[in-house]
């Protein structure tokens, strides 16, 4: 038995607006830019491939199944830029064909910062998911697949989760294959989904490159390597971007048609079947335990954190927002709180990555900056501004507790 | 094959007093290091170190490359380059005509090109060579002159032109000896894309024929590590090294200074370098009431140099039209992070170094602040782009010219 278990990241940050030492105003985000972007990507990726979605559901007739995580701050967006995106992706959670998954609402990485910021955005994640698509999410899956040991640890103990998703990196890996499910160390009931990365970066990076042995990839081709794991594996994790079909594949690369013939050419053997990552879970059991000490991620030839904390600035201006976690949540005001969030998102630490010129082009996807350097001062003036603000917020805004301290 | 190539160049060591004598003598000597026969001819005035007189053999130290001088008050920057510059052209200026038009290269420039062509082609009569090669504008009637006599091909090297040194006030004669040395040669080397595009556009220069060969940085004589400084240093040093003259840009440099200063106090500005702008800037730093925050120390030399790298915490290269901009890589073979005019060659092709408009006095403004602020910003502009500006190296520069004598003698 193979199954087949896609599931796709939907995420757009609010890229800043330039904002320099000299401004003050608290408008650090670029509506214009935002907007426009999630527009573009909208109209070249959501929403022709939810509808591609939508017809190969109905289709097949419940035997195609996928799984989405769309973050917290992608369908605030949709709901102001693009309410037809929003709506397209509640029709498809009607079909009771397609999961959603939880991750932090604002695609950030305060799992390494903040264990009470990583439980709050959780939370607040589940909470417009159960909203918005009437289901729960009982899958976990941390912004970028950063995972290690004790997020498995800190997800169990927040309770509610039956798996995590995670890269199937060979370095934690060693022998063993990610087409098994797994179990994290230290705990009695979450289970490991590991991601196929060779069959998932086949379709996400390689689909279009002319150079590969594989050019072009046909359905019936990807077909036939998901039959070679019959017998060897239960199944095949294939996680990857959403914007992948139409944004960095475009439409005339193929792959869309490449999509719309897949689920036929998987059911051809009967042997295999698409299941969402809760089935997954639910069906198999977990062969082995993966210890995984040191940070993965699904980044990059290095699958760990350079791509966010790689170079001083990133750690710098990281260490400097969450410093002001106190701060800003002892001003009570929820307009800073919400400006505070947003300056989380793991984006504006990824655009500020020195180690473009060998990983080269994704990194500039959606990037607004000229350079890391542009990128990293930006930041920091807007860090400044909202520092400042902590400091001047009316105390009559301050929650109670700081009020009977200071008096 | 091995091919010979006559040189028309300017400054030589220890005789130089800008970028485009650095870029000449780097030039020549990694074509020396390639085994590339070279002749340069070298202007000069006065007397000589070594055997004197017309056509006289200098000692270059180098295997592969003969130095020949060529009795000349040409120089490269003009009047305003510096004192000695100076000095040159008053010597040649003495018992002269005046002249109509804007003159900052000296009143007798005409005759004393013209002069130097007729001396350099009799001197070519008595070389062996395939290839001729001319630096800038001044030695262009020279190269075309031996081009014809000759017959062999001419590779004319553009350091910079009249639109990069005088903006849109152009001197028609300097600009017709540029685009006549232009049409006139087989093949255009430009130091940078940017500098490209003006050749094609303003010169009318088919792109086909014009080749970019970036320029190189010398690392051998670099310190391994800064000088141990600024542990007891109470201001931040922002320096800006070059001619003080309206191409490089000085006025932007002290408004964004102005409004630095508004935001931080403990700063000072450094402005090494003579010109004809020198008076007018520093008059500009009193009107603008940052007097007591800007220095001025004029024209550097030798350990100068070194000092005033060593004290700085950021190198600004405001430059209104910079044709490469070799001084950003020496700031940072001295470890000083750099922040460079987008008009320059550098800004295309250096990306670890902060990047603005010269006009935009504000951005300049939030860079150099963010730089004095946030030491992270400092340290990775310092490390990365100094690693990358140690892939400048004249022996990639030329070969690259091999190649383009290669193209211009129709082997490749």
């Amino acid at each position: 038995m193979a199954s087949v278990c896609f599931y796709f990241q939907v995420h757009q940050p609010y890229r800043l607006r330039h904002y320099t030492i000299f401004d003050s105003g608290t408008d650090y985000f670029d509506e214009y830019k935002n907007a426009q972007v999630c527009r573009k990507v909208a109209g070249k990726c959501y929403l022709p491939t939810n509808r591609l979605m939508l017809n190969l559901i109905r289709e097949h007739e419940g035997r195609f199944k996928i799984a989405y995580s769309v973050t917290g701050v992608i369908l605030e967006q949709f709901r102001a830029y693009a309410p037809e995106v929003l709506a397209s992706f509640q029709e498809l959670a009607q079909t009771g064909c397609v999961e959603f998954l939880a991750e932090t609402y604002h695609h950030s990485l305060s799992f390494l910062f903040s264990p009470q910021e990583f439980a709050a955005q959780i939370a607040a994640h589940q909470q417009v998911v159960r909203e918005l698509f009437g289901q729960t999410p009982r899958v976990f899956r941390n912004t970028e697949l950063v995972y290690n040991n004790a997020l498995a640890e800190t997800i169990e103990r927040i309770g509610g989760f039956q798996a995590i998703l995670a890269e199937g990196a060979d370095h934690i890996l060693g022998w063993r294959s990610p087409n098994f499910v797994y179990r994290p160390p230290n705990t009695r009931r979450l289970k490991l989904l590991l991601k196929n990365y060779r069959l998932s970066d086949d379709i996400a990076f390689r689909f279009s490159n002319r150079g590969w042995r594989e050019w072009p990839l046909r359905a019936e081709k990807f077909a036939q390597w998901v039959n070679a794991v019959n017998g060897n594996g239960y199944t095949v994790n294939l996680f990857v971007d959403y914007e992948t079909f139409g944004e960095h594949q475009w439409e005339d690369t193929g792959i869309f048609d490449f999509l719309r013939h897949l689920p036929t050419e998987i059911l051809r053997n009967r042997d295999n079947d698409f299941k969402m990552p809760s089935e997954v879970a639910d069906t198999y059991e977990a062969v082995d335990v993966v210890d995984v000490p040191h940070l993965v991620s699904w980044a990059d030839t290095e699958r760990d954190l350079s791509a966010w904390l790689g170079n001083p600035m990133q750690y710098n201006a990281i260490h400097e927002l969450y410093g002001l976690e106190d701060q800003v949540k002892a001003a009570g005001d929820p307009k800073l709180l919400a400006c505070w969030r947003r300056l989380q998102t793991s984006d504006h630490f990824y655009y500020m990555c020195t180690k473009w010129f060998a990983d080269g082009d994704v990194h500039k996807y959606f990037n607004p900056y000229d350079s890391p350097y542009d990128s990293y001062i930006n930041f920091m003036n807007v860090l400044d501004h909202l520092r400042a603000r902590c400091q001047t917020a009316p105390s009559s805004l301050r929650p109670p507790v700081l009020a009977a301290a200071s008096a | 094959m091995r091919i010979r190539t006559l040189m028309l160049g300017w400054e030589f060591p220890p005789y130089i007093s800008g970028g485009l004598g650095t870029a000449c003598y780097g030039l020549t000597k990694a074509m020396s290091h390639l085994g590339m026969d070279v002749t340069f001819l070298l202007p000069r005035m006065g007397p000589l170190r070594l055997s004197g007189g017309s056509g006289a053999t200098l000692e270059s130290g180098l295997p592969h490359l003969r130095l020949r001088a060529v009795p000349s008050s040409l120089i490269a920057y003009g009047r305003f380059g510096n004192a000695r510059g100076a000095h040159a052209t008053a010597r040649a200026g003495k018992a002269e005509e005046s002249l109509s038009g804007p003159a900052p290269y000296g009143p007798n420039i005409c005759e004393e090109v013209h002069r130097y062509a007729l001396r350099v082609m009799k001197i070519a009569e008595t070389e062996e060579f395939d290839v001729i090669h001319a630096h800038d504008w001044m030695t262009f009637p020279a190269a075309i002159g031996v081009a014809a006599r000759s017959g062999k091909p001419l590779v004319v090297q553009i350091h910079s032109t009249e639109f990069d040194r005088s903006g849109e006030q152009v001197n028609q004669y300097v600009y017709d000896i540029e685009r006549h040395g232009m049409h006139a040669a087989a093949r255009v080397i430009t130091v940078s894309n940017y500098t490209r595009n003006i050749v094609v556009s303003r010169y009318g220069v088919p792109p086909e024929k014009v080749e970019v060969v970036y320029n190189g940085i010398d690392f051998s004589d670099a310190a391994v590590a800064p000088m141990a400084n600024g542990t007891a240093k109470r201001d931040k040093v922002v320096l800006f090294l070059g001619r003080i003259t309206m191409q490089k840009g000085p006025e932007y440099f002290l408004y964004a200074a102005k409004r630095v200063l508004e935001k931080i106090q403990n700063v000072k500005f450094v402005m090494a370098g003579d010109g004809d702008r020198l008076y007018g800037t520093i008059d500009l730093a009193a009107w603008l009431g940052i007097g007591h925050r800007v220095f001025f120390t004029r024209f550097l030399r030798g350990a100068d140099v070194d000092r005033a790298y060593e004290m700085a915490d950021l190198y600004v290269m405001p430059s209104v039209s910079e044709p490469f901009g070799i001084a950003p890589l020496e700031a940072l073979k001295h470890h000083v992070p750099v922040l460079v005019s987008k008009s320059s060659g550098i800004a295309e092709t250096l990306r670890n170094a902060l990047k603005v408009d010269f006009w935009d006095i504000n951005e300049m403004a939030n860079k150099i602040i963010a730089v004095l602020r946030h030491p992270p910003l400092q340290e990775s502009l310092r490390a990365n782009g100094r690693a990358e500006a140690l892939r400048f190296r004249w022996e990639d520069s030329a070969a690259r010219v091999n190649e383009v004598y290669l193209k211009a003698l129709h082997v490749a």
